[in-house]
């Protein structure tokens, strides 16, 4: 049957208000009597708070000021567990950690007020770095400064040595990234006694921040009502900082009884919230002198800041993506989430597989030099095939054929004439070209068990004015979620595109259908709204009131006749995992994640030899993705993310000291611009999958695992020199231009 | 916004006489604020220390490009999108045009102006090496009076310069030299396009017959103010450009320049960087190509 909407690139649900300046983003709306809020911060790493003084010439009468003491319920902001507090008290272990916080009617003497509280701290030995976190310089969290360790075992690694014709080690790094939104976080508050409490803001998951709010006020869960407004990018930036800021204005409106307004600005959101985790591989792999992997034994190490936040579901993904869509019988991988006196960092697209891709796609470009393969050939004779098994043991059921992609990826690109014309041009020219890739997967949804514990739900109702809306706290963050959505809806229930609207999240009306994460809301919440849809169609044809041909008109006059005599119409599906997946979180064995994309990124690059800059020439990217629901938003996630990667691998550097970002400015954290960036070819093959809505799977994510690894590789081939760390800055460049030649 | 903006006075006198006076009444008190695109960025940032500006904007006597048979005369509230666009500039003054047009992005190049680049005296800042090397002078003007002097020692230290408290930059004056000469200018920012510079390069050659007549470099980002770099052109002028020429100016630039390690880049980035420009720009004076073979760049301690 041919899809009449799914497939189509309708535009966008919300476009136009954005076009026209029409949309109402948090920073737009105004209260009556509203306060704006501040956050006082910690200035040092690690330490135990002496004291808070109020100093000099502000009039401190007319101020709310809140401390956690003022904390109606828990002082933490749960997650997974309560270790993260809302507002510091005795001790402090990261810069920039919230302790105090002001609201005024005035927003300028609100700032001068802000810089005029005295923290005194008496500060303690503090820990920056992975290395130092492991050996325990200090232990700063927990008994061991470990937020989680995992542990994958799939065949015998210990025994595969001996049988090695090769055994290659390598250790990989990766940096802090911000996600640099364009909206910078801010929430409005509306909180009382009686009323509960109320918070509209910039976030990714509603019922995150309820969760939290929940806890923080000790109040039940009706009390609570969490509204997302128009929200300007998130990229995991506003899947679990945002709940720290609800509960901030939060308490400030409690406490003031006046609505309180709290925005950061740039710098505050870029030096206070998270980052994506820095990370350090190891690897140690057995291959034979055909180029078979044999063993590989991976060592992945994050850091997760100050606060456990979502660090062990990062590790997680990390962990399951290290070994790539590769077949290997004996696999061993440990990794670890461990503390460090920075701020907590935090999810960020891709959620540890970036880091562990990064490392493995440079790591076979080692391999394949050793065993005396080119990287394609290697990688060819490694791909997973159906019927075998992934680092967790989980067989592959779906059509895969990396090899194909790798094909259609190097015909695109022209990746074969390129490494030959470069090879022989880059000797009599100044400037070299490079021509690398990177093959990569990436599982759509929560990993394990993750979506059975979510266990999301979505309603579809049909309103008075002869329309069908979607229930969902699912959040539109400029990604595209409520078109694709609302396509999904109009297919399955046979109606036009115009006729379907999104309920706004508000957990006072819609169901928890889970986080805007994991690159789970086409796949996941896509197949709810899709089920919700045929429930009401049952509904109605079930009830007689619909035959089962019917047209636009014809469903919304039977929903009218429904409506009138058994009340409003409304259906609800729940999650159930598809019946062959099984996971055990004890082992880590079985099925990761229900479904997979798969990618081949090939990037060309020249390396200025005068200046040592890298630029990425073309980019093509090819991936497999089940039904691409709208070409035009499917194509724009790949660029977008490509686009991001591209400055993870070669722009974004995080400037660390003591724990803190001295970079927290546009000028001086450098993404790149559009002149940075070229054309991205972008390419769907479509398999359909059997448990997405009409076929598909997720693909958000993905376009930030494969990008830097391509790039580096492509650098590589450029200079003959192996990076094992991103960025890669021309600082970088020339330092080893420089070992390289000695 | 982290600048209590209430605490802000900006006035806009209605010519440049009526702001010389304002700024000879109370001398240094009336910070002048010309394009504002560096201003703004402290404002937001809450570190603009002055609290009363004079908006220059507007003022007539500040604007326009001269041009006579012995020099082009800029106004100090000339703009990049101007300095670009001017058929004269571009033909011989080809630098100032290259190193605006890498100037921030396009709202920068409307609204930024020469004047407010030279006078926020950064030592990354892009347009002064091509002032430098086209031997701009500076008209600096007060309530009594004008003065000329030469660009160059105008920036005496780090953020410092010949700029007394109730004096404006007037106008920006390049002689014309009517003979022809080659032209470098490579600005090494973080990124192609509104980035700060981590190393920026002007250089200006007369040759003739192989032979050095004539040289001017001047860098940016390698000191604590942008350097014209007058002990490198002396180890050039007169010589021909071979390479051993080229090996005793490059050491010759090492000795004069003193770039620092920032959060932007290292020492001995900029360092390598410049020296390898410097050899490049040599190199096109010899008419030998960019992406030819040519010697590797230079990589020496
Ligand atoms: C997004 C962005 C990108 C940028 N990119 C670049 C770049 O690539 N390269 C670069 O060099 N700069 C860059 N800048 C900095 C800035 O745009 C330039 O330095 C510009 O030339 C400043 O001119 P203005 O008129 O805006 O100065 P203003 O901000 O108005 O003033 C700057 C300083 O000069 C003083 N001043 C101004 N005019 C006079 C005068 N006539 N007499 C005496 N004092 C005066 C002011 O008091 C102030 O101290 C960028 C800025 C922004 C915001």
């Amino acid at each position: 049957m041919a899809n009449r909407l799914v497939g189509r690139a309708v535009p966008r649900k919300e476009g136009g208000d954005k076009v026209t300046g029409k949309a109402r983003y948090i920073d737009d709306l105004t209260f009556p009597g509203m306060l704006y809020g501040a956050t006082v911060r910690s200035p040092c790493a690690r330490g135990r708070i002496k004291g808070i003084h109020f100093e000099g010439g502000i009039p401190w009468d007319g101020f709310t000021i809140v401390t956690a003491t003022d904390i109606p319920g828990k002082n933490c902001i749960v997650l997974l567990s309560d270790d993260h507090p809302g507002l510091a008290q005795r001790v402090v272990n990261h810069p920039e950690e919230p302790i105090v916080l002001l609201a005024h009617p005035d927003k300028y003497l609100l700032e001068e007020a802000r810089r005029s509280v005295r923290l005194e701290i008496e500060s303690l030995p503090a820990v920056f770095t992975i290395e130092e976190s492991l050996a325990r310089k200090e232990i700063i969290w927990g008994r061991d400064n470990i937020f989680k360790s995992i542990r994958v075992e799939k065949g015998n690694v210990d025994e595969a040595w001996a049988q090695a014709d090769f055994i290659v080690e390598g250790e990989y790094r990766t940096g802090a990234q911000e996600q640099l939104y364009i909206e910078p976080n801010g929430m409005i508050a509306v909180a009382n006694p009686q009323e509960g409490v109320t918070v509209w803001g910039s976030m990714q998951c509603p019922y995150y921040v309820h969760k939290a709010l929940v806890c923080l006020f000790g109040l039940p869960e009706s009390k609570v009502r969490v509204i997302q407004v128009e929200t300007g990018g998130g990229f995991g930036g506003k899947e679990e900082y945002p709940s720290m800021i609800a509960g901030h204005a939060a308490l400030l409106a409690w406490k003031s009884g006046k609505p309180v307004k709290l925005i950061y600005d740039r710098a505050e959101d870029m030096a206070a919230t998270t980052k994506r985790h820095p990370s350090r591989t190891r690897h140690r792999t057995a291959v034979s002198k055909e180029g078979k992997l044999l063993a590989m034994e991976i060592e992945f190490v994050i850091d997760g800041g100050a606060y456990m936040t979502l660090s062990p579901v990062v590790l997680s993904r990390g962990t399951i993506h290290a070994a790539g869509p590769y077949h290997c019988p004996n696999i061993r991988i440990q990794s670890r989430a461990v503390a460090t006196n920075a701020p907590p960092h935090g999810a960020f697209r891709g959620f540890g597989a970036p880091q562990s891709t990064f490392a493995l796609e440079r790591h076979l470009n080692k391999v394949a030099r050793v065993v005396g393969l080119s990287p394609e050939e290697l990688r060819r004779r490694n791909f997973i095939r159906e019927g075998q098994s992934t680092a967790t043991g989980q067989v592959i059921r779906e059509k895969v054929d990396m090899a194909g992609l790798m094909e259609r990826a190097f015909e695109l690109s022209r990746y074969y004439a390129k490494t030959q014309r470069f090879a022989e041009e880059n000797r009599g020219r100044r400037d070299k070209k490079g021509i690398g890739f990177a093959c990569f997967l990436h599982g759509a949804g929560f990993t394990g068990s993750g979506e059975k514990y979510l266990a999301s739900v979505v309603g579809v109702e049909a309103t008075p004015a002869g329309r069908a809306r979607i229930l969902a706290a699912s959040t539109e963050i400029g990604q595209g979620a409520n078109t694709i959505l609302c396509q999904i809806a109009a297919e399955a229930l046979g109606l036009e595109y115009d006729q379907i609207e999104m309920a706004s999240p508000d957990t006072g009306v819609v169901p928890n259908s889970g986080p805007t994460v994991a690159s789970r809301t086409c796949m996941i919440i896509g197949k709810l709204v899709e089920s919700a849809c045929l429930a009401v169609k049952q509904t109605l044809v079930g009830s007689g009131l619909l035959k089962p041909d019917y047209s636009p008109e014809e469903f919304f006059r039977a929903c009218a006749a429904y409506t009138q005599k058994c009340g409003p119409l409304k259906a609800f599906s729940q999650y159930q995992p598809p019946p062959e997946i099984h996971w055990d979180e004890e082992k880590y064995r079985g099925d990761a994640y229900s479904a997979y994309a798969w990618a081949v990124y090939v990037a060309e690059v020249t390396v200025d030899s005068l200046t040592y800059e890298v630029h990425v020439d073309d980019f093509v990217a090819v991936q497999e993705v089940g039904k691409v629901i709208n070409p035009v938003l499917g194509g724009g996630q790949i660029e977008g993310g490509v686009a991001q990667a591209i400055g993870y691998a070669l722009f974004e550097n995080v400037v660390w000291q003591e724990g803190r970002m001295v970079n927290s400015q546009m000028t001086n954290y450098i993404i790149p611009t559009a002149a940075d960036v070229p054309r991205i070819r972008t390419y769907f093959d479509e398999v359909p999958y059997a448990h997405g809505p009409a076929g598909a799977k997720g693909l958000g994510e993905l376009p930030m695992d494969g990008t830097a690894p391509a790039i580096v590789n492509a650098i590589e081939d450029a200079l003959g020199i192996g990076l094992d760390q991103i960025p890669v800055l021309p600082e970088h460049l020339v330092e080893l231009l420089e070992v390289s030649r000695v | 916004m982290r600048s209590c903006l209430p605490d802000y006075e900006l006035v806009a006198p209605a010519n440049l006489r009526e702001a010389l006076a304002l700024m000879a009444g109370e001398p240094g008190a009336w910070k002048p604020f010309a394009g504002g695109t560096d201003l703004m960025v402290l404002l937001e940032a809450g570190k603009l220390p002055h609290k009363r500006f004079l908006s220059l904007w507007h003022l007539r006597e500040l604007k326009g490009i001269e041009v006579s048979p012995t020099a082009v005369t800029l106004g100090a509230l000339t703009t990049y999108t101007e300095v670009l666009r001017h058929p004269v500039l571009q033909q011989e003054f080809p630098c100032l045009c290259q190193g605006a047009r890498e100037t921030g992005g396009v709202a920068t190049q409307n609204r930024g102006t020469l004047g407010g680049n030279i006078a926020n005296a950064s030592p990354a800042a892009d347009s002064p090496p091509a002032l430098l090397v086209y031997d701009a002078e500076l008209e600096l003007v007060s309530a009594t009076g004008s003065r000329w002097v030469p660009y160059r020692g105008f920036h005496s230290s780090y953020k410092q310069m010949d700029l007394r408290p109730n004096e404006l930059i007037a106008r920006i004056r390049l002689p014309r030299v009517g003979r022809p000469r080659r032209h470098y200018y490579r600005k090494v920012g973080t990124r192609k396009a509104q980035a700060i510079s981590k190393v920026v390069f002007a250089g200006v050659a007369e040759v003739e017959g192989g032979v050095v007549r004539d040289v001017r470099i001047a860098l940016g980002s390698v000191a604590p103010t942008v350097l014209r770099c007058a002990k490198t052109e002396a180890v050039l002028r007169g010589h021909p450009t071979v390479e051993s020429t080229v090996a005793a100016a490059q050491a010759a630039l090492a000795g004069e320049i003193a770039p620092i390690d920032d959060f932007r880049s290292t020492a001995k980035y900029r360092r390598r960087v410049s020296l390898n420009l410097l050899a490049v720009f040599l190199q096109s004076c010899l008419g030998t190509v960019e992406q030819g073979p040519g010697p590797e760049p230079w990589y020496g301690a």
